[in-house]
């Protein structure tokens, strides 16, 4: 019972807040919005039982990429984009293709709903919590991924420095 | 009324089609760059999801590594964004059509 009132909380934390996103005209209210959605989806990490990701989701989401987000809204002169339409003129086809797509996605999942009642995961949770047995994970099994993941984080250090500098 | 794995693959669907809507009607880069984020965010509830549903953290695991990804695009993107601003002086992705025939 408590499980599907915190459920449906942060289920419409995060649709409201994406839907606000979307919709809002200054690129400062819709950054708002974004960190109420993103915190939703933290208290859906954390239902799931996803301890360690939801202090990942904010730390990093909330803590580091809106603070990038509010830093190049204020860098870039938004102002007159706010007095001009919001939205292009593909807007009706492309609210009827997510329609499309999203009345297919429910006609699937509405048709495996039954794949979906597996019985209770056959084997108990290894030992240790969350983030014990993410670290274990992350540093045995995917280790070379780790070390790419790392390659990547320094190539888009570079890039977004190079990007972001006056002319050389 | 128990939630199962279905009903956070239903928010998950709902928040990848209002991200998508955001990225193809808006005409705001920065707010397209946010539909991406909720778009990212709306997978790895689905990853989240099926990691519960199946007693394995693998896809947590994948959850970090799509979080990885979004920083590291989010910052090249707003890197961009600004070179972009500093050279067209707009924001708007309708106008910036240079490579348009």
């Amino acid at each position: 019972m408590l499980d599907a009132v915190f459920f449906y909380t942060f289920a419409l934390m995060t649709l409201t807040g994406a839907v606000l996103t979307i919709t809002r005209k200054s690129a400062v209210h819709s950054a708002i919005w974004l960190i109420v959605s993103l915190l939703g989806v933290a208290g859906l990490y954390l239902l799931q039982q996803a301890e360690f990701l939801f202090a990942v989701q904010i730390v990093l989401y909330i803590g580091g990429i809106m603070v990038l987000f509010l830093f190049v809204i204020m860098l870039v002169n938004l102002d007159e984009a706010a007095k001009q339409r919001q939205f292009n003129n593909q807007r009706w086809i492309a609210l009827g293709c997510a329609v499309i797509v999203g009345a297919e996605i429910l006609y699937v999942l509405a048709k495996g709903t039954a794949s979906l009642s597996l019985p209770a995961p056959a084997a108990a949770p290894a030992a240790g919590g969350n983030t014990e047995q993410i670290a274990v994970s992350l540093f045995r099994d995917y280790l070379l991924p780790f070390e790419a993941a790392s390659l990547l984080l320094l190539a888009a250090i570079v890039g977004s420095v190079i990007m972001a500098k006056r002319r050389a | 009324m128990t939630i199962g794995t279905g009903h956070y693959l239903v928010i998950s669907t709902a928040l990848l089609l209002i991200g998508t809507l955001g990225v193809l009607a808006r005409r705001n880069v920065v707010i397209i760059l946010m539909s991406i984020e909720l778009i990212l965010n709306a997978v790895n509830i689905n990853l989240i999801a099926f990691s519960r549903h199946y007693g394995h953290v693998t896809g947590q695991i994948f959850a970090i590594f799509v979080i990885t990804v979004a920083v590291a695009e989010a910052a090249v993107g707003l890197g961009i964004l600004i070179a972009l601003f500093r050279n067209k002086g707009t924001v708007l992705a309708d106008e910036i059509d240079l490579l348009k025939w």
